[in-house]
């Protein structure tokens, strides 16, 4: 039997197509149809309510909020750190690439408890941020430091195999050329990787606005001033409000879905640039 | 987030206007944020009773209150105030965990003191909540042991709930003619066999047993357990209530170390003296709490049952009890084995 993997007969194509498909819906299209029907129970103006309702919105100011401050950090840092990779050969290369990855395997549970053993008030720089009114943990710098660390990877991650594949040679030749750093970096590097940025970004993005565990370690659950949208929502369906808490549940799914059609563009456009390297 | 109340221009201004506002009230209304760190069920009495205190205590003060609610286990919210959040006031399930506060120096020692009845403004006690008809036919703690009877109880190690749910039950053991140590520890191992899933609040514990359809009676809060019944419907649960119970003091506190920081201990103490008052008597008792005062309790006589119940003090105090049951190496780590 010599067959190669693309000569499967039609009935176990059949079936794989089938179950493929099987899956798909039971496990992403039946959990979403619930979330908007149960948001709609009372038809649209019971979600537009939920959603103007003073802590609701104030979620969403969070949210949007975290994000604003942790995906641009995360893009400049991850793009600093990609070039850094990509460009340069050195000893603990990749241990640093490793580091980078790092916040992908540890839980986010833990990803939360680290900052409050730092800067809880019992630990390692509790003390000294207490005696100068300094609040990290449960504000909004702890939710963003929270963020920043699990959304960390997916910039540089998206951006490393990209740039190895260009090369330097473009970015050598400007240098060549006579053009600055900041030249360089403007009129070719960014240009070449620009697609591939943005979809770390929108990813980066993505992770950073679902985000529960890591903040919810951190977040207080102080209503109406610590609570992002994912904690909002886990609260309103433990008060027993349905609506509130799948109208939220709602935007975040629809957050999603922007996501994943920008995606769908952006990965088109990338494999037309990068000849399917992603 | 919530910053200091008084910014400092205000702070000034009130400073200089303290001599004038000594002959004619207050100069300068100030805006008040306070934190109050509670336990899961209270969501909805601490909605109600913030509602109310801030126009009694704008007209008593000239402040304009704002009070912040955060909610979750018990436990995991005194761990919280521990690494910092900064919480004006603490109302707790259970004295346990405010003693773990005042250990640390963020609360006074004697605070079980500085208010009455044990500092806890309101009291609950453990009850059985049931399926429509009570098809197990579950009368009393011994029933509970029955073949094929789920339990649904929180997880004593982080829900304070279910540390009173614990003690109910021990209580009952303990109260059996010719009861032992040993024949009260068996009790509790065989009913924690019919435990199927520990949930870390009282909150998950409920949506266990009402949302996702788990076991056959649901160990709860008396108030949890009302909530429940007008939350999903009179006649789809029944409460039950056991022969022997026990008689839970949700503590409330100042957080000393907070309120002496923020300058707003004033606002702290009239908000736990609130809910000593007529006023906010009644809306615990509205919310399924039972009030300390007894002429609110009377206008709602018919909806808590007296039934005999033991106290903490039959423990030896929350010290004495949290020792000898939920610390490492307790009761409830001998007679629990998870996962079988």
């Amino acid at each position: 039997m010599n067959r190669s993997a693309t000569q499967e007969s039609r009935s176990v194509q059949a079936v794989l197509i089938v179950l493929t498909i099987g899956l798909l819906v039971a496990f992403l299209l039946l959990p979403l149809v619930v979330v908007f029907t149960q948001a709609l129970k009372d038809g649209l103006a019971g979600v537009l309510d939920a959603l103007s309702q003073p802590d609701a919105l104030a979620a969403i100011r969070l949210t949007l909020l975290v994000a604003a401050i942790s995906v641009p950090l995360n893009a400049a840092c991850g793009l600093a750190a990609a070039w850094c990779v990509s460009r340069f050969q050195f000893r603990g290369r990749n241990l640093l690439i490793t580091l980078i990855e790092l916040p992908f395997s540890v839980s986010p549970v833990i990803s939360g408890l680290v900052w409050v053993l730092l800067f809880g008030a019992s630990g390692w720089f509790g003390p000294f941020l207490s005696q100068h009114g300094i609040r990290i943990i449960f504000a909004v710098p702890g939710l963003v430091l929270a963020t920043v660390f699990v959304t960390f990877p997916y910039v540089a991650r998206t951006l490393i195999p990209l740039m190895e594949q260009q090369g330097s040679a473009e970015e050598e030749a400007a240098l060549t050329l006579g053009a600055g750093l900041w030249q360089m970096l403007w009129h070719v590097t960014l240009p070449n990787i620009g697609w591939g940025l943005l979809y770390g970004v929108l990813l980066c993005n993505a992770r950073a606005m679902g985000e529960f565990g890591a903040v919810a370690v951190v977040s207080g659950h102080i209503r109406g001033q610590t609570m992002t949208m994912p904690l909002q929502v886990e609260a309103l369906f433990n008060d027993y409000d349905w609506i509130g808490a799948f109208s939220i549940a709602g935007l975040l799914a629809l957050l999603a879905l922007v996501t994943l059609v920008f995606k769908a563009i952006l990965e088109w456009r990338l494999e037309r640039r990068s000849g399917g390297l992603l | 987030m919530h910053r200091s109340h008084l910014t400092r221009r205000t702070a000034l201004a009130a400073l200089a206007a303290a001599p004038l506002a000594v002959a004619s009230h207050r100069a300068h209304a100030a805006d008040v944020t306070l934190l109050n760190v509670s336990y899961d069920p209270t969501r909805e009495l601490y909605r109600a009773i913030n509602r109310a205190f801030t126009p009694v205590y704008q007209k008593q003060s000239g402040d304009r209150v704002t009070i912040n609610q955060s909610h979750g286990g018990s436990g995991a919210q005194t761990r919280a105030v521990l690494d910092g959040l900064e919480a004006d006031v603490v109302t707790l399930a259970l004295g346990a965990d405010i003693d773990a506060l005042a250990k640390r120096g963020l609360v006074a020692a004697d605070w079980q003191k500085r208010l009455p009845d044990n500092a806890s403004p309101y009291t609950s006690t453990i009850v059985f909540l049931v399926r429509k008809g009570n098809p197990k036919g579950l009368k009393d703690w011994s029933d509970l042991l029955k073949p094929g009877v789920a339990v649904i109880t929180p997880n004593p190690k982080t829900s304070g709930g279910a540390r009173w749910n614990f003690l109910a039950a021990l209580a009952w053991a303990k109260a059996q003619p010719g009861a032992t140590d040993a024949s009260a520890e068996d009790y509790m191992r065989a009913l924690f066999r019919q435990v199927p899933v520990l949930d870390t609040g009282a909150r998950g514990a409920t949506n266990s047993f009402v949302q996702r359809g788990l076991g056959d009676v649901l160990l709860a809060w008396e108030n949890e357990a009302w909530l429940a019944r007008k939350e999903f419907g009179a006649d789809e649960y029944a409460i039950v209530y056991p022969s022997v119970s026990i008689l839970a003091e949700p503590p409330v506190s100042v957080v000393d170390s907070v309120v002496d920081k923020r300058g707003t201990r004033a606002v702290a103490e009239a908000y736990l003296k609130f809910l000593y008052s007529p006023e906010g008597q009644d809306i615990a008792a509205k919310n399924f709490y039972r009030p300390r005062d007894a002429t609110v309790l009377a206008r709602y006589a018919e909806r808590y049952p007296a039934i005999k119940m033991v106290t903490i003090e039959d423990f030896g105090g929350w010290p004495t009890a949290q020792a000898a049951n939920f610390s490492d190496g307790g009761l409830f780590d001998r007679i629990f084995t998870p996962g079988k």
